[in-house]
């Protein structure tokens, strides 16, 4: 190597040191990977358990709860997984739409001009978020729903049976001690959806109280000047002012959502986790199915994501 | 060039690691090796089964599978104390056995042919230790005679079970629709039966019985006649380490052995001290360890059988403490009684 | 004489009733219909709590929710802890109101201002209340009831005579807390003499607060060093830091957590992984991480680039202009933002009873397989709840309490 005698040592050199910095770090990081994959493949040959997915196509062999897509145990594990994912996304779309709904409605109660209800929203947010949702799903499944009447007990209106069963819409009928109904939300269901929008709102209320909050007083004043009501004012001058700041704080929110969405094993819901955890206990493929759901839930939070970033473009401000 | 031989380094040292890790593999066991050298056996439990394992309020796990694990530790470290007890739901047990999680899973575990096999899960199993058959717990007010009668309503079940594929196999044959209600832990499966949500709730006949008896009202609910299945519950290891599996195996066999040949905990010294005194009684004093080197063969100490009926007694006396009539759960031995009594419980020879 | 306050101007109670509830026709019915909700949920829970539940599920575990299978012959270490905690909160207290805030020159500060009266009174009422409703024999009561009062004591004293202490004292103080983190990881470990206890013992409250503290510990430096990468020029260290964030945080914490327990063996040779409580920490610690690295990024990005520029121009090192200059600047903006996240993580801790570990959560399922306390859901999910929200609260007041703290030191400079 030949230095020149004014030049720093190479391993001070303003041009060497980020790379050399970095190269460090991939060292670093490329050995511990490099030693991890080397133990999984060498354990994995010595269990005879070599990534294979030819097991996909084998029969399941196990029933699931509830499926929208037609499944029985003799169709494969891909379509028992699909079944799962499918239900995962139910949930998560409705509960999406349900925590919106309920966090704005709290959002903008924390600006009523009833003190009580200002009240009550904010004891709402400091109760629910300060209390785990682990908790508050068992709760909902077995000391809420699963204390609901059963058989010819059930809550009964026109067109909608409430059992222990779950929800019947759509003219139910009790055959043989069972509801029957055309439409039919299981209690599994409804207590994870609960769960997860009761406390999504708590946080999505916040989002929106910030994003209200950020709108200049002054903008509530003129359009009261102008005769505007205050709902109407919210409506139309405050919220798609609101909306800009809002929607990235949802973003978020929306991908804890989708994520906690598989605590549905704690009340009894077939969702995909809950299927991988019963395939996986099934054919002993244990990284196969981890990868799986691991990508499953990457390209739900990826979708989310992107959904939120278009909305939020056309929300923001168009400048000229 | 410095840039390039900074990359050079990490090619260099990925090769060197995954060569270092290639090594290991021997002919003795890696697994007791690992045990002893730890001086804990790490055993896998379900924890909330009373009769099979379960935590008292006094924090300590008992049961006749944690007699299992008491028995293990006594052979192979001298000592049944030396057992640290891991709660495994039914669905991370095999991961939790294959990942070297536990040593021995000792967790009311059905053995099936595809959980034996190596293209399986590749589980070494040890000899049953208890008979079981899969059984219909249902309320008597909801009048269903029969399995027939549970088409079309909900069933809970523990998920990750043999429990669910064997439902799931009569129902087919039956050609009933029904609906499976699964839950991640047996707490939660009867907790959701006893509030009524399903009509039914379907495991081992022993399982059922165990937990009917902490049932507010036991004498509510009756189990139906149909039996599912043949589910015979037995400890297991892996494949991967066949010294391991036999040393199991024999510590199993030795307490049914124990029982046959009428040596209880309250005898075993007598026996030892009768053993030693008189050189005819061969197969007792092969047995116990006097002479021969049974024992070293399995790479335990020579008196393991010794050691194992002073930490938990014999089969017998396993089976009565934790689910037999002096347990709360007051089962027959039925087909869990010994051979020579018209049961299955039958050891190989020690010889 | 000091100007007469502006009393007058403040409505009377009723008054004040008038307006917020009933200001207009529509504000009254609702008001009305909430009043009545909200009498007949308390009727209703009253009714509930003192005829229908029997919460001796509770009393008769009290010692199992606390500190789950812990040895009882070496709880005496844990006893030694708590008394050692009270005495550093007390302390610590004491001091925080002694000594005035840097900066400003206000009257001598209180001995006792009105809400240490009221955290007094609730530590006393709890003291006496709790051990009683527990039914805890006299022996652990009058423990219970000796930390309370020295606690008190600490915090009196150090009131009392905190300004009289040399400043090198003072400076020193706040060491205690890493110091005792320390003591209490040895005294429930055990080492150093004493005889250990095993991961897999501990239990209930004990488990939960100790993998929450370790995390939460361990998860800042980590989220600060990813959000320094995150950020860096470095395109490597960019991407890497992207990439592990962006992965952790597109992962449910269950899947996590399952990996951690039980594929994580197949990465490591045998033995070589550490004890499966400590497994659990560790990926609470690294999927915290990843969160706390997007909090502290957003604060980092609200100091002015000019600031780092003006550090480095000023001839001071990368590493010590981050540190002095602009992570100070940041952390204010990204404190509330952190704690939440903190506070997700003491929440985060009831997953463990998921992967067969006896946290709080796990220890209340545990309990409620139990024949004899079959069918007692809404009782143990209750009282889990309100300590829950209590540790969660704690942390948001603390967060907030800081934030104020810290922003009158922010503002003259504005």
């Amino acid at each position: 190597m030949t230095s020149r005698s004014a030049a720093p040592p190479w391993w001070r050199n303003r041009r060497y040191l980020p790379w050399l910095v970095q190269g460090v770090v991939a060292l670093a990081v490329g050995v511990v990977v490099a030693f991890l994959l080397s133990n999984l493949l060498l354990n994995l040959t010595a269990r005879g358990l070599l990534l294979s997915w030819s097991w996909l196509g084998q029969p399941a062999g196990f029933d699931l709860a509830e499926s929208i897509l037609p499944f029985d145990a003799s169709l494969p594990y891909w379509r028992a997984l699909l079944a799962g994912l499918v239900n995962t996304l139910r949930v998560v779309i409705a509960g999406l739409v349900g925590a919106t709904v309920l966090g704005t409605l709290i959002g903008t109660a924390s600006f009523s001009s009833n003190g009580l209800l200002r009240g009550l929203a904010r004891v709402y947010v400091e109760v629910i978020r300060n209390i785990p949702l682990l908790l508050q799903l068992i709760f909902w499944y077995f000391v809420v729903f699963l204390a609901l009447p059963n058989g010819t007990d059930a809550i009964q209106l026109p067109g909608l049976v409430l059992a222990k069963s779950g929800l019947f819409l759509g003219d139910p009928q009790l055959v043989n001690g069972v509801w029957q109904a055309p439409l039919r939300f299981s209690v599994e269901f409804g207590a994870l959806l609960t769960g997860l929008v009761v406390y999504t709102a708590a946080f999505n209320a916040e989002v929106v109280r910030g994003g209200i909050a950020s709108v200049p007083k002054g903008q509530w004043e003129a359009a009261s000047s102008l005769g505007f009501a205050p709902l109407v004012t919210l409506r139309r001058i405050v919220l798609p002012q609101a909306l800009r700041v809002i929607v990235p704080g949802l973003n978020s929110q929306y991908i804890s959502l989708a994520k906690n969405s598989s605590l549905a094993v704690a009340c009894g819901f077939t969702d995909l986790y809950s299927v991988s955890e019963t395939t996986l206990n099934q054919t002993g493929r244990a990284v196969e199915v981890m990868l799986i759901l691991l990508g499953s839930y990457l390209v739900i939070d990826l979708v989310i994501s992107a959904l939120m970033n278009g909305l939020n473009g056309l929300v923001q401000l168009k400048e000229r | 060039m410095p840039p390039r031989f900074t990359f050079a380094i990490p090619l260099i040292a990925a090769l060197a690691l995954v060569g270092c890790a290639g090594d290991g593999g021997g002919i003795q066991s890696q697994k007791m090796a690992a045990i002893k050298g730890r001086g804990i056996l790490n055993c896998g439990v379900d924890g909330r089964l009373p009769g099979f394992s379960f935590v008292g309020a006094d924090g300590r796990y008992s049961g006749l599978d944690v007699d299992i694990c008491k028995a293990t530790a006594a052979a192979l470290l001298g000592d049944p104390a030396k057992v640290t007890y891991r709660d495994l739901s039914s669905t991370e047990r095999f991961a939790a056995l294959g990942s070297g999680e536990v040593d021995l899973l000792s967790r009311n575990t059905t053995m099936t042919l595809s959980r034996d096999a190596p293209g399986g899960n590749a589980l070494a199993f040890a000899p049953t230790t208890f008979f079981d058959g899969q059984a219909v717990l249902v309320p008597v007010s909801s009048g269903i005679k029969s399995l027939k009668d549970v088409a079309g309503k909900p069933i809970c079940v523990e998920t990750g079970t043999a429990t669910e594929l064997n439902l799931a196999d009569r129902m087919r044959v039956l050609n009933a629709a029904y609906t499976p209600l699964k839950f991640q832990s047996g707490d939660q499966t009867y907790a959701a039966y006893l509030q009524g949500r399903c009509v039914a709730v379907t495991s081992d006949r022993s399982q059922l019985a165990a937990k009917r008896t902490g049932f507010p009202k036991p004498s509510e609910h009756i189990l139906l006649a149909d039996v599912l299945s043949k589910e015979p519950l037995n400890p297991a290891t892996i494949n991967a380490d066949p010294a391991w599996a036999d040393a199991v195996r024999w510590v199993v066999y030795s307490l049914i052995q124990a029982e046959e040949m009428g040596i209880t905990a309250a005898n075993i010294d007598a026996k030892l001290v009768e053993a030693k005194a008189n050189k005819n009684l061969a197969q007792l004093r092969r047995f116990l360890g006097v002479e021969g080197d049974l024992g070293k063969q399995l790479g335990l100490p020579a008196d393991f059988v010794v050691k194992t009926v002073k930490a938990v007694g014999n089969y017998g006396e396993v089976f009565e403490r934790n689910v037999g009539q002096g347990s709360p759960l007051k089962l027959e031995r039925g087909v869990n009684q010994q051979w020579l009594k018209g049961g299955l419980m039958y050891s190989p020879p020690f010889l | 004489m000091a100007p007469a306050p502006p009393a007058t101007l403040r409505p009377g109670p009723w008054q004040w009733l008038r307006r917020e509830l009933f200001g207009s026709r529509l504000d009254g019915l609702i008001s009305i219909a909430l009043l009545g909700f909200l009498l007949a949920a308390a009727l209703g829970l009253a009714k509930w709590a003192i005829f229908q539940a029997q919460w001796t599920v509770i009393s008769a575990n009290s010692t199992l929710f606390a500190v789950g299978r812990y040895p009882l012959e070496q709880q005496w270490r844990l006893w030694l802890l708590t008394t050692l905690l009270a005495l550093a909160t007390g302390l610590s207290w004491g001091l925080l109101r002694a000594l005035p805030r840097s900066g400003s020159s206000g009257p001598p500060p209180i001995l006792w201002p009105r809400n240490d009266r009221w955290a007094a009174a609730i530590l006393v009422l709890l003291a006496l209340w709790r051990p009683l409703a527990l039914q805890l024999t006299l022996a652990i009561q009058l423990r219970w009831w000796a930390i309370t009062a020295l606690l008190l004591l600490a915090r009196w004293a150090a009131g009392r005579w905190g300004q009289a202490l040399p400043p090198l004292v003072r400076r020193l103080i706040p060491l205690i807390w890493p110091l005792l983190y320390l003591v209490g990881m040895v005294l429930i470990s055990g080492g150093l003499g004493l005889v250990q206890v095993a991961p897999s013992d501990w239990g209930g409250l004990l488990l939960t607060l100790l993998m929450a503290t370790f995390a939460i510990l361990l998860c800042f430096p980590l989220g600060v060093l990813l959000a320094l990468g995150r950020r860096s020029t470095l395109p490597l260290l960019r991407w890497g830091s992207l990439l592990y964030i962006e992965f952790i945080r597109g992962a449910p914490l269950i899947t996590l957590l399952f990996l951690g327990q039980n594929i994580l063996g197949f990465l490591l040779p045998g033995g070589l992984a550490p004890d499966r409580v400590w497994r659990a920490a560790w990926v609470l610690t690294f999927f915290a991480a990843a969160y706390v690295a997007e909090a502290v990024r957003s604060g980092l990005a609200a100091v002015p680039a000019g600031q780092l520029e003006a550090a480095r121009s000023l001839g001071l090192s990368m590493p010590f202009a981050l540190i002095h200059v602009v992570l100070p600047q940041a952390m204010r903006v990204a404190l509330p933002a952190t704690v939440g996240q903190f506070i997700t993580l003491l929440q985060d801790t009831t997953l463990l009873s998921l992967i067969g570990l006896l946290d709080l959560l796990g220890t209340a399922r545990t309990v409620m397989a139990n024949p004899a306390f079959l069918g007692r859901n809404a009782e143990v999910y209750l009282v889990l709840a309100v300590l829950f929200w209590c540790c969660c609260a704690a942390l948001g007041l603390g967060s907030r309490a800081l934030e104020t703290r810290l922003n009158p030191n922010l503002a003259p400079s504005r």
